[in-house]
């Protein structure tokens, strides 16, 4: 049977952040309201 | 009649500065298409220089906190340079980790080539303390194997760090017999090495 040569694709392409990290990223955007009062930025999560 | 979605009907996909427009505005999956365009650039940059998968995670989490903030507190000025600012963001969080636990990134020896052998803190090891102590004992040894008038010229020069003219003075002779008397001292000690075949190589 013919041998093949192919390699595992190296491992760069897993140099992703986890699943849980982006998840996390996207909810805190969506969570996150900034509410500017005068001068101030107020921050506000709304869960 | 709806109006067309312009997304739907380009195929070209939204650049940088769009896609940070779209989140601004509002639209929460432009932040998804920013991450998912940049993620594996952004997270290869941290992990190139903190070789440490929970460290990267943590640095490439806190880079788009600052980023989200940024952007909702409507601060960032667009300049089409959405990756560079991004990366400034991470490189900065870099600094600050490799500040906050007080060391570098390591190195890693491959083979023959050690980083460490370029770093030193100037002093010599133990070996070489002796063996400088004992060349100097040797050479000792050696001067005073010379003529008188020719060993206090060259011991003045040597160990007492004394001027020619300050020798000359000492010695009651003129400089360029001081001179004289040293080239010869030397001259001499060179030939007692040879014929005795003594080395005096660090």
């Amino acid at each position: 049977m013919a041998k093949l040569y192919t390699q595992e694709p190296s491992n760069s392409e897993q140099l992703k952040p986890r699943e849980e990290t982006v998840s996390f990223l996207l909810n805190y955007s969506k969570a996150l309201k900034i509410m500017p009062i005068g001068t101030k930025n107020f921050e506000t999560f709304i869960n | 009649m709806l109006p067309l979605n312009s997304n739907v009907m380009n195929t070209k996909p939204l650049s940088d500065a769009q896609l940070v427009n779209n989140y601004i505005t509002g639209q929460e999956s432009a932040l998804t298409q920013l991450i998912n365009r940049h993620q594996q650039r952004l997270y290869g940059f941290i992990f190139s220089k903190v070789y440490d998968r929970d460290v990267t995670e943590d640095i490439f989490q806190d880079t788009f906190i600052k980023v989200i903030k940024t952007l909702k507190k409507g601060k960032y000025n667009e300049q089409g340079k959405f990756l560079p600012w991004v990366m400034r963001i991470a490189h900065n969080l870099i600094i600050d980790f490799f500040r906050k636990n007080n060391r570098m990134p390591k190195f890693k020896n491959k083979g023959d080539f050690d980083i460490f052998s370029l770093i030193s803190d100037g002093s010599s090891n133990a070996e070489y303390k002796l063996i400088d102590q004992q060349i100097s004992d040797h050479l000792y040894l050696l001067l005073e194997e010379l003529p008188e008038d020719q060993r206090t010229v060259i011991k003045m020069r040597m160990y007492q760090d004394m001027s020619f003219k300050e020798i000359s003075e000492n010695t009651g002779v003129s400089i360029n017999t001081a001179l004289g008397r040293m080239r010869y001292g030397l001259i001499n000690l060179r030939k007692m090495i040879e014929k005795h075949n003594i080395s005096l190589i660090n």
